[in-house]
């Protein structure tokens, strides 16, 4: 909302030269937060001026332009240069005079100019910031202005206007007016309040008819209330807006348009009540208030064609619908400049009936916005006839006695507070008659019983319906800086959760191995969800890029996306990780009605809910190109693949506390021959492997890019609550080599863990050191060496009894794999 | 000449010895040096043969003069010994001399992402205080992070929520636009009192700009006990503010609207450390818990009352660390990770 200070000062009392600062510095006390500043860019002597005569001057650049004498004060002329020669001969004009400064920090000093000294610049409306037109000097006469030569043109014009701009939150619908902005200024600052609602009184006209025909409520609550008309006869809807309307109207972010619509425009803004002005003799009889039927369209006065909703309210006559009620005015009954008599229509609407219609026809008015948040339900009628006082003191119309005045009956809301209520929200011990004080400023009627008293709100708070909105009034009218400080003492916490702690061990792990992480955006194109994983995936409704409309249902074409920009920034060793969700379809689902907000919902509602919400286990997946270890002095560089990313998953189960095995396997966007699932007990919980290589190409990456995903919540549910120490033993060992025949199909995992069952207990360790295929191995075959160590728990082993283990593992490796030990 | 055994020849046999044993400069020469000095040719051996010869009287103080002669002499060898391998150890270590600052990177530099780390040192903050962290989904039921915090369907204030929709919309799924889903969450499922802090990632429809980000990160805090009031909130959040700006920090409330709090409050922190000088810095929102959003949850807004507040994590980075600009949060290049490493 901006606020003009000179319109601000007509109701309450500001300090001689206030400055915008200065109001939004009181204004913020209260709740409204400052935005900035318009206009007040603009300074004197500016003057108005008369042209005595002029000589024009053609110039060798092809202009010519006007050597004026301007008498500039009784008996004072200046000779000025004007481009513009669009004015004549005893024109009054306006002149800025040596020492002003126009908008933009244009600064005007006597210059010499074309031959001449120029004491001062005529100016134009676009020049002074009145206008966006360039339509050349500004002549007074079209204003309808005739004043004396050295009239200050500032004042003449409303120039030196500033406007305060604040945002004025939700609840607050009465702020969207200078009636509501100067009366919390009051509270803020203790300046004395004018009411405007009081200075003009309500007139009822009577003699046109006025009916409301909701036969489909919204909750119950007719679309209309209150719903007054009043008539003014006779106007002149083509005389001129006086520029300290328009120059208001503008600083308040308003464009003038006519007499007629500025009025009601005017009028909106200082009193908070929208205004609809119809042109009287366009309409067909009296007004209906009804809702739409189904298809039926009209033409709004932005010259849309709009179909309608059931739903939506109309504003009716005779002929059919003529407006969209408290959203947009229809174009077959609006004022225009052959308007002569007004209909001043100042109705109620229901808030939620037109929040409704603005969304539905995404036509967010000033109206239909200060409908939403609630108007003033006594101020129509004032409002109405503040309408029709300037109508007849700027347009020459007349009352005609003409109108209506429709009226329901509105709930009467009492309030109980009791005195002690706001210490116990606050903690601050007000003294009651501060309590009661402070209501009765915001415009409670007040009655007193005991310790508590019963509050009705002022018409124009719609938002004040429960003892803690009185409270909130109390406590931010008495400041809140009053409140003290206490911390309050929880029960003892339980710290992070296993899982919480799970998940900073496997960040801090992978951090320490050397891996970065990074945060993506979860939106991808329809093609990054299919290269990962075959889940079907979630599409935004509103995406802000139209190529990322899905969300993520794997985190590795993000990292991938990542890697791409880091190589494109010259960093081309890359090892990043990422740990987020990603989003799958619900198990449930999707629910259709919502349950209402304040009751807790059955249990079965709620299982409700949940099973509607996809599914969105968190993972930890990382990519990794380039050098792990950098070519050095003494150092060959050690190029990153598959092993790194076996690493990072073997940091990411160990922050768990459980055991992971790899398995070779085909996984999708993964390299045919490098790709392995994860598994924990048996259950897969991620996949690792190097990225496809026509996919790194896709990502203009090389083509050796190392890749890992695990679902974290998968893993973490294997997770051991307590991990139980095994006996160390600690007597000494006995180590073997163990090498063997084997086909070349057969893993070296599956050795090992035929190696470890046929060994037995005794053997404490096994690593694969060799893998040899050439000469001396037939064709098809591969020769593994094995490092064993055996240990036994009460003993000092012999190397026969680690023989006779070792046997055991080959006869076992032999009859599952067919290997034979090789000499 | 026969040799005399006297003390005399005995000390003179040892001096000339250790004066041999002193010049040695390597283990080559005390070898020979040790051979010829103790050795049956040497001057002491063939004193210690006369021993024999000698009357047995003089026997006795004879063996003990050679026989301390010999002692010193293999104490020299021994320190000579010890010597040349001190000398010999430190060259062999020269041998291994390397530049040490030309060192060879084994691994590469990892680190965490500021605004996670950031997070999780909010998070310590007030576990500290006997909080407990509670997470939820990103993609909610428009019933959790709505109608249950006493957003009105109609209430213009939905509309001042850029929200992303999951299509289609009569689905009612969405992207949370606050971590407030989670407080609702918290509300249902928890025993009183609660104590919960919430942080994790938050969206609205707003362009990327240095400023704004459409995938940001919030923490929310939320308290619900018998007997809490704006003091309690105040108090928290000043204790909060001193531990993350240092203990010249103060905070300042001042009146606003949330549809989930009443009296709501805007959060602004003195920080004292800013770029250009100590200044009052918009931090958060915060509030006392509306009501209606307690009776969501089925408690009885007569019995407990509640407070809750709300941050950025993303423009407490900015003002905190004196990150300029949103892009580099939210670009994912390694180096803005790395300049942090692992502390915030």
């Amino acid at each position: 909302m901006r606020v003009p200070l000179s319109w601000l000062a007509e109701f309450v009392e500001l300090p001689q030269n206030s400055t915008p600062d200065d109001v939004m510095a009181q204004l913020v006390k209260v709740g409204l937060e400052e935005e900035g500043s318009h206009g007040g860019d603009i300074r004197g002597p500016i003057v108005v001026g008369k042209v005595l005569e002029f000589v024009e001057e053609p110039q060798s650049n092809g202009k010519t332009i006007r050597w004026c004498q301007v008498e500039v004060a009784p008996g004072v002329v200046n000779g000025v240069v004007c481009g513009a020669r669009n004015f004549f001969e005893g024109d009054k004009v306006v002149v800025t005079l040596p020492g002003a400064a126009l908008p933009g920090g244009f600064e005007i000093a006597a210059r010499k100019t074309y031959g001449h000294v120029s004491d001062g610049m005529i100016a134009s409306s676009r020049e002074l910031g009145l206008s966006d037109d360039h339509e050349g000097i500004l002549r007074l006469s079209t204003l309808g202005l005739d004043p004396e030569v050295g009239t200050d043109a500032l004042e003449l014009l409303g120039l030196n206007e500033s406007a305060a701009e604040v945002n004025v939150t939700p609840d607050r619908g009465y702020c969207l007016s200078i009636r509501g902005i100067a009366r919390e200024y009051s509270h803020a600052s203790g300046a004395k309040f004018t009411d405007p609602a009081t200075k003009v009184s309500a007139k009822a006209g009577s003699g046109f008819s006025v009916q409301v025909q909701d036969d489909a409520p919204i909750h119950g609550v007719p679309g209309s209330s209150i719903f007054t008309t009043l008539g003014v006869s006779g106007i002149d809807a083509n005389a001129p807006v006086p520029s300290w309307m328009a120059n208001r109207l503008k600083l308040a972010g308003m464009r003038s348009i006519s007499i007629a619509v500025d009025i009601t425009n005017y009028v909106m803004l200082e009193l908070g009540q929208p205004i609809h002005a119809y042109d009287q003799d366009r309409l067909v009889g009296g007004i209906t208030v009804r809702r739409a039927v189904a298809g039926e369209q009209l033409q709004t006065l932005d010259e849309k064609v709009r179909t309608l909703h059931p739903e939506d309210l109309l504003i009716c006559d005779d002929s059919g619908p003529i407006g969209l009620a408290g959203v947009m005015g229809g174009a077959s009954s609006e004022v225009s400049s052959a308007t002569k008599n007004v209909l001043i229509e100042a109705a109620l609407f229901d808030p939620i009936s037109i929040a409704r219609t603005a969304r539905r026809h995404k036509l967010a008015s000033e109206a239909s916005k200060r409908f939403e948040r609630g108007v003033d339900p006594e101020v129509g009628p004032i409002a109405a006839a503040r309408v029709a006082q300037l109508l007849v003191e700027l347009a020459g119309g007349q009352l005609n006695g003409f109108g209506s005045s429709y009226r329901t009956d509105l709930p009467k809301i009492e309030i109980e507070l009791p005195f002690a209520f706001a210490l116990e929200l606050v903690g601050v011990d007000y003294a009651n008659q501060q309590i009661l004080d402070l209501l009765h400023q915001i415009g409670c009627e007040l009655r007193v019983h005991d310790d508590a008293v019963t509050v009705t709100p002022p018409s124009w708070r719609p938002d004040i319906r429960h003892k803690t909105d009185l409270v909130e009034e109390v406590a931010r009218l008495a400041g809140y800086h009053l409140i003290p400080s206490r911390i309050p003492v929880a029960p003892p916490g339980r710290g992070l959760t296993p899982r919480q702690q799970f998940r900073r061990r496997a960040l801090a792990g992978l951090a320490g191995a050397g891996f970065t992480e990074v945060l993506n955006y979860p939106f991808y194109s329809e093609q990054q969800n299919r290269e990962f994983s075959q889940s079907p995936a979630l599409r935004l409704e509103n995406p802000m890029q139209g190529d990322s409309p899905e969300l993520r249902n794997s985190l590795i074409p993000g990292l991938l996306q990542a890697a791409a920009r880091n190589l494109s920034r010259g960093t081309t060793d890359v090892a990043l990780i990422e740990e987020g969700s990603v989003f799958l379809p619900a198990q449930g689902n999707a629910t259709t009605s919502l349950p209402v907000g304040n009751v807790r919902p059955s249990s079965e509602q709620l299982a409700e809910l949940n099973a509607s919400i996809p599914v969105q286990p968190r993972h930890l997946a990382g990519v990794v190109l380039g050098d792990w270890i950098p070519q050095a002095p003494g150092q060959q560089a050690v190029q990153s693949g598959y092993p790194q990313a076996i690493l990072a998953v073997e940091q990411i189960t160990r922050a768990a506390g459980v055991p992971f095995e790899i398995r070779q396997s085909t996984v999708l966007g993964f390299h045919s021959g490098r790709a392995a699932e994860v598994l924990v007990e048996g259950e897969i919980v991620g996949h690792l492997g190097e990225v496809a290589p026509a996919l790194t190409a896709e990502y203009h990456l090389p083509r050796k890019v190392a890749a890992f995903e695990i679902n974290l919540d998968a893993l973490f549910a294997h997770a051991p609550e307590v991990l139980q120490a095994a006996e160390l033993r600690v007597m000494p060992a006995a180590t073997q080599d163990l090498s063997l025949l084997v086909s070349l199909d057969v893993p070296a995992a599956d050795l090992i863990a035929v190696i470890r069952e046929g060994a037995g207990d005794l053997l404490e360790d096994v690593s694969l050191v060799d893998d040899y295929r050439g000469d001396n191995v037939p064709a098809g075959s591969k020769s593994v060496t094995f490092s064993l160590r055996f240990r036994a728990a009460d003993r000092t082993l012999t190397q026969a009894e680690a023989t006779l283990s070792k046997d055991a593992a080959v006869a076992l490796a032999s009859q599952k794999f067919g290997a034979t030990l090789r000499a | 000449m026969s040799e005399q055994l006297t003390a005399e020849t005995v000390s003179q046999a040892l001096a000339s010895s250790l004066a041999l044993v002193q010049k040695a400069d390597n283990f080559q020469d005390l070898k020979a040096i040790k051979a010829s000095a103790v050795g049956e040719e040497s001057p002491l051996s063939k004193l210690n043969a006369l021993i024999k010869s000698l009357p047995n009287d003089q026997k006795a103080e004879a063996g003990r003069l050679v026989g301390a002669a010999r002692a010193e002499l293999n104490a020299a060898f021994a320190t000579k010994e010890s010597e040349l391998q001190a000398v010999a150890d430190s060259e062999a270590l020269e041998l291994e001399r390397v530049d040490i600052t030309a060192y060879p990177r084994v691994a590469p530099k990892g680190a965490r992402h500021p605004l996670s780390l950031l997070m999780d040192s909010i998070s310590d903050v007030f576990i500290g205080m006997g909080w407990e962290i509670a997470d939820g989904p990103e993609l909610e039921n428009e019933w959790f992070n709505f109608d249950a915090l006493n957003f009105h369907p109609d209430h213009p204030a939905r509309a001042m929520q850029d929200t992303f929709f999951v299509a289609p919309v009569d689905n009612h799924l969405l992207l949370r636009t606050h971590t407030s889903p989670v407080q609702v969450r918290s509300l249902l499922e928890r025993e009183l009192p609660l104590y919960v802090l919430c942080p994790g990632r938050v969206f609205r429809t707003d362009e990327l700009d240095a400023t704004h980000t459409p995938v940001f990160h919030q923490v929310e805090g939320l308290a619900v006990d018998k007997g809490l009031t704006m003091s309690d909130l105040k108090g928290t959040l000043e204790h909060f503010a001193r531990v993350m700006f240092g203990p010249e920090a103060k905070i300042r409330l001042r009146p606003s609207f949330f549809p989930f709090t009443e009296p709501s409050a805007e959060l602004d922190v003195w920080h004292p450390g800013a770029k250009g000088g100590a200044r009052w810095v918009e931090w958060g929102g915060c509030g006392m818990v509306n009501p209606n959003v307690l009776l969501a949850a089925g408690i009885d807004p007569e019995v407990y009352t509640g407070f809750a507040f709300g941050m950025g994590i993303e423009r407490t980075l900015m003002f905190r660390n004196g990150v300029r600009d949103m892009h580099d949060m939210v670009e994912a290049d390694a180096r803005f990770s790395q300049q942090f490493g692992s502390v915030i």
